[in-house]
């Protein structure tokens, strides 16, 4: 099976069965993609499909064959500097185990995607609206499928909000 | 995970035909329930057809009415222009379940055929009518917080966890269905069925139906619609009960109303005694829990979920008394 996983061309052997956590974990080596809880419901195994955020617990490997792939290996597009939002995560102190940061950092990037195309959330008032603000309650239900055991959500939220302010409209 | 084959169907026609083929196949959509049933070896298909790529797209038609393919992630109906401006009702019912993740994955054929939640289902060392028939139920004197307060049966009492088929259920919306035989319709609210004796048939469909589609027919200007949510957390938790409501009010009086439930049955409820109550009636506090009483009339509690009765009764009530833009 062939993919574009972070940029690079790559072919997999991979059973039906493997869930594209597990051949990006086992087939391919990437650890940083984590597993949480296997069944849809903690976010750290997110990462960005075409750009969208999934869970890749629940995604068959085959099912996503031909598509771009981006783990938390490369968000930093190959360059050995960090992504600006692993920068902001390290100074808000936005993890502590940092066992949930490579799903959060993968779905906070999908999500402000989905800001800056002004997709609406579940608090949003006017479903009307053109464009869509990053609030604190918009941030919080955002990135709800996501949860942190360490309890760091305060650094999380900060550095996201950070970040946001920061790309240009 | 039992070994199975993936195909990615090239039409309808051609994965109708792979399905009938094999006894033993199933559709595949976004997978995110599927593949969580089939690694706890609830379902063991031998092979997987791919429908998701079949239809896409969204169509505003001229005459108000949209039709949504089947393929169509929960995200893009949800972001969709026409739907947040023809039936905003549909987008804040899919906005308000799972995560954003899950969402972008989900399909709507998916989501429709989504199974329980009930978490004996889910176990494979329980008894589970559904799972097995004739098996027993382990749900109905365990524990059954998040089961159902109306149409349940002495075989099952589970409920549909789904949030958006409560919005398709209020605005009568039509599922499109292509089988062997050729195409049909299906309304929405005619899909589920009721447990019964035989709580493993979910719906009216066969094993080879396949999804194409969900049409929302046009709505005139008149209606205010809304969804209420009631959960154990703020966000990313199926509902305890969930309210649809639509109601178009002129002079202080409900000219018509539509009311659908989620949470409290085997399938989206669509509360027909509680519309036949308020039709015609004012818009007040009195009527709305007059009608609220109507509809939960026969509703049954079992060990731990007999709170819901009382709470689907006042999200009925509060739910109205928002639309109507009362502030009690
Ligand atoms: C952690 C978690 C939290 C969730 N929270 C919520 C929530 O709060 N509210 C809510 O509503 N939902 C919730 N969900 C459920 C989610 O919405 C469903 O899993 C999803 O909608 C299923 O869609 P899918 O495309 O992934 O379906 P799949 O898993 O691919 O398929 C589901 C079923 O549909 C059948 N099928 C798929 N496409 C077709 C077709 N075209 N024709 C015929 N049959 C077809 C499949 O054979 C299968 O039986 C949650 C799920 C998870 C994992
Ligand atoms: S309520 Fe239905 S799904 Fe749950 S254990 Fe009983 S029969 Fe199975
Ligand atoms: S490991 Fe995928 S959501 Fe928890
Ligand atoms: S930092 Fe430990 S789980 Fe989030």
């Amino acid at each position: 099976m062939h993919y574009i996983i972070n940029a690079q061309p790559m072919d997999v052997i991979a059973d039906p069965r493997t869930s594209l956590l597990d051949m990006l974990r086992d087939n391919l080596g990437l650890m940083g993609t984590k597993k949480g809880c296997n069944q849809g419901a903690c976010g750290a195994c997110t990462v960005l499909v075409d750009g969208e955020r999934i869970n890749a617990c629940l995604a068959l490997a085959v099912q996503y064959e031909g598509r771009e792939i981006t783990t938390v290996e490369g968000l930093s597009g190959g360059s050995d500097a960090l992504h600006p939002l692993q920068s902001a995560f390290i100074e808000h102190d936005g993890f502590q185990c940092g066992y949930c940061t490579p799903g959060q950092l993968c779905s906070a990037i999908g999500m402000l995607g989905k800001i800056e195309r002004g997709v609406p959330s579940a608090v949003t008032a006017d479903l009307s609206a053109e464009t869509m603000a990053l609030d604190h309650d918009e941030l919080r239900e955002r990135m709800s499928g996501n949860l942190c055991r360490c309890g760091a959500y305060n650094g999380i939220a900060e550095a996201i909000t950070k970040v946001h302010a920061k790309v240009p409209a | 995970m039992n070994p199975f084959t993936y195909e990615r169907a090239a039409d309808g026609a051609a994965a109708i035909r792979l399905v009938s083929d094999n006894r033993q196949a199933k559709y595949l959509g976004g997978g995110t329930n599927l593949v969580d049933l089939m690694r706890e070896q609830v379902e063991r298909p031998k092979l997987l057809v791919d429908v998701t790529a079949l239809s896409r797209e969204i169509e505003a038609r001229e005459d108000g009415s949209v039709l949504i393919g089947a393929g169509a992630t929960n995200t893009a109906v949800a972001a969709d222009r026409t739907v947040r401006e023809r039936f905003p009702l549909l987008s804040r019912a899919i906005l308000a379940g799972a995560s954003g993740q899950i969402r972008n994955m989900a399909t709507v054929a998916g989501n429709i055929l989504q199974r329980t939640r009930c978490t004996y289902f889910y176990d494979e060392a329980a008894r589970c009518n559904k799972r097995e028939p004739g098996a027993g139920c382990d749900a109905i004197d365990g524990v059954n917080r998040i089961h159902a307060i109306l149409g349940a049966s002495p075989s099952c009492v589970a409920t549909h966890p789904s949030d958006m088929c409560v919005a398709l259920a209020a605005l009568d919306a039509v599922v499109h269905v292509q089988g062997p035989g050729g195409d049909r319709t299906v309304k929405l609210v005619d899909l589920h069925r009721l447990p019964g004796g035989r709580p493993d048939i979910e719906t009216v469909l066969d094993a080879q139906d396949l999804i194409t589609g969900v049409e929302l027919p046009a709505l005139g200007f008149a209606w205010r619609a809304t969804y209420r949510k009631v959960r154990d957390r703020a966000s990313y938790a199926f509902a305890l009960v969930s309210v649809a409501a639509m109601v178009d009010v002129q002079g202080g009086t409900i000219r018509d109303v539509r009311l659908a439930l989620g949470g409290v049955a085997h399938k989206p409820w669509r509360a027909w005694k509680a519309e036949e109550a308020l039709r015609g009636r004012l818009a007040t506090r009195e009527s709305f829990a007059q009608a609220a009483e109507a509809e939960l009339a026969d509703a049954a509690g079992l060990r731990d979920n007999a709170f819901k009765i009382e709470l689907a009764k006042r999200c009925i009530v509060a739910t109205l008394g928002d639309l109507i833009g009362e502030t009690a």
